[in-house]
C-alpha cells in the first residue's frame, strides 16, 4: 500500500509558502505589501519565500508600475494551483486514514 | 499525537487565510442601524413635504413653482441621506476595523466597494434617466432593486448575511411594483426597517461580546 504521506509537497512544509499559496488561490492577483500585512512578515523574509515558490514554477510575478512606484503583483501559475490541489488532497486523505 | 493532528491543522490554516484574505469582514452592524435611522428621518421630512404639498395643491395659492421646490427639496434630502448614510457606515467600519486589528483599506475592501458600486451606479444613471422622462412611478422600486442587486453582488466579497439583506430588498422592490404610491412606505421599510433590524442582528452575532 502507498503511504499518503508521500503526496504532500515539501514546499508548502512552510507556513509561509503555505500561506502565499492559499491566499493566491482565492485572490487572482495579489501584490508584495498586501501578502506582507496579510502574513505578518518581513520584506526579506516573503521575498526569498515567494522566490523559492517562483523558482519551482508555482507563482507568477508580474512589475509594473502605480505612478512612479513599483507594484509586483504575483499569482499562480497552473502548475502551482495543480501542486497545492494534490497537498490539499494528500492532507484530507491523511486525516481520513487516521479516523 | 502531535504528527496525527498536523494535517488537520493545516488544512484549517489554509481556510482561514483563504476566508481572511478573500473577505472584507469588519463591517459594523452599527453602520446598518445608523443608516436605517437616516432612512426613517428622511422619510418623516418627506412625507410631511408630500403631505402639505396636497394641501396647497387643492387650495387656491397653488403655483407652479410649488411643486418644482418639492422635487428639489426632495433630491437635496436624498443626497443628504445618502451621505449621512455612508459616512456613518465608513465611520463605524473604520472604528471596527480599529478595534480588532484589521485593515480597513486593504485589497478586500477595494474588492467589496468595486461590486458595490458598480450596479449603485448603473441604478442611479438608470433612475435619472427615467426622471428625465418624468417617469417617478418606478423610482422607488428601482432604487431597492438596484440597491439589492448591489448587496447581493458584494455578499460575496464580505459577510455572507448582506446577501440576504440583498434579496429582501430585491422582493421588496419588486413588491412595490404592484403597489405604485406607496413608493414612499416603500422606501421606508427598505432603507429604514431593514437596515435596523440587519444592523441589530449583525451587531448581537459578530459584535456584542467585544
Amino acid at each position: 500500500m502507498k503511504n499518503p504521506i508521500n503526496g504532500l509537497n515539501k514546499i508548502f512544509d512552510n507556513r509561509i509558502r503555505l500561506g502565499v499559496m492559499s491566499i493566491l488561490m482565492v485572490n487572482e492577483e495579489i501584490n508584495f505589501n498586501d501578502l506582507k500585512q496579510m502574513l505578518e512578515v518581513t520584506d526579506g523574509n516573503l521575498a526569498t519565500h515567494l522566490m523559492n515558490l517562483e523558482d519551482n514554477g508555482y507563482v507568477k510575478v508580474k512589475k509594473g508600475f502605480i505612478g512612479k512606484k513599483t507594484n509586483t503583483t504575483y499569482s499562480l501559475t497552473k502548475a502551482g494551483e495543480k501542486a497545492f490541489t494534490d497537498h490539499i488532497l494528500t492532507l484530507e486523505n491523511i486525516i481520513r486514514g487516521i479516523k | 499525537m502531535n504528527e496525527q493532528n498536523q494535517p488537520l491543522e493545516t488544512i484549517q490554516d489554509i481556510k482561514r487565510i483563504m476566508e481572511r484574505s478573500s473577505r472584507f469582514i469588519s463591517l459594523s452592524g452599527l453602520s446598518g442601524i445608523t443608516a436605517g435611522v437616516f432612512a426613517l428621518i428622511g422619510a418623516y421630512f418627506a412625507y410631511d413635504w408630500i403631505y402639505e404639498y396636497d394641501i396647497r395643491f387643492n387650495s387656491q395659492r397653488f403655483t407652479v413653482n410649488d411643486f418644482q421646490n418639492l422635487k428639489m427639496n426632495l433630491l437635496v434630502m436624498a443626497v443628504a441621506v445618502l451621505a449621512a448614510a455612508l459616512i456613518s457606515a465608513l465611520y463605524f467600519t473604520w472604528l471596527r476595523a480599529r478595534h480588532t486589528h484589521r485593515q480597513f483599506w486593504d485589497h478586500t475592501s477595494k474588492r467589496l466597494l468595486i461590486n458595490l458600486i458598480i450596479p449603485l451606479i448603473a441604478g442611479g444613471l438608470f433612475i435619472l434617466a427615467m426622471l428625465q422622462q418624468d417617469e417617478w412611478r418606478f423610482v422607488v422600486p428601482a432604487c431597492l432593486l438596484f440597491y439589492g442587486l448591489a448587496l447581493v453582488n458584494a455578499g460575496k466579497f464580505t459577510l455572507n448575511e448582506v446577501r440576504y439583506l440583498g434579496y429582501l430588498e430585491i422582493v421588496l422592490g419588486l413588491i412595490n411594483t404592484q403597489y405604485i404610491g406607496y413608493g414612499l412606505y416603500f422606501w421606508a421599510a427598505g432603507f429604514g426597517l431593514l437596515h435596523i433590524v440587519y444592523g441589530v442582528f449583525m451587531w448581537w452575532k459578530y459584535e456584542r461580546k467585544v
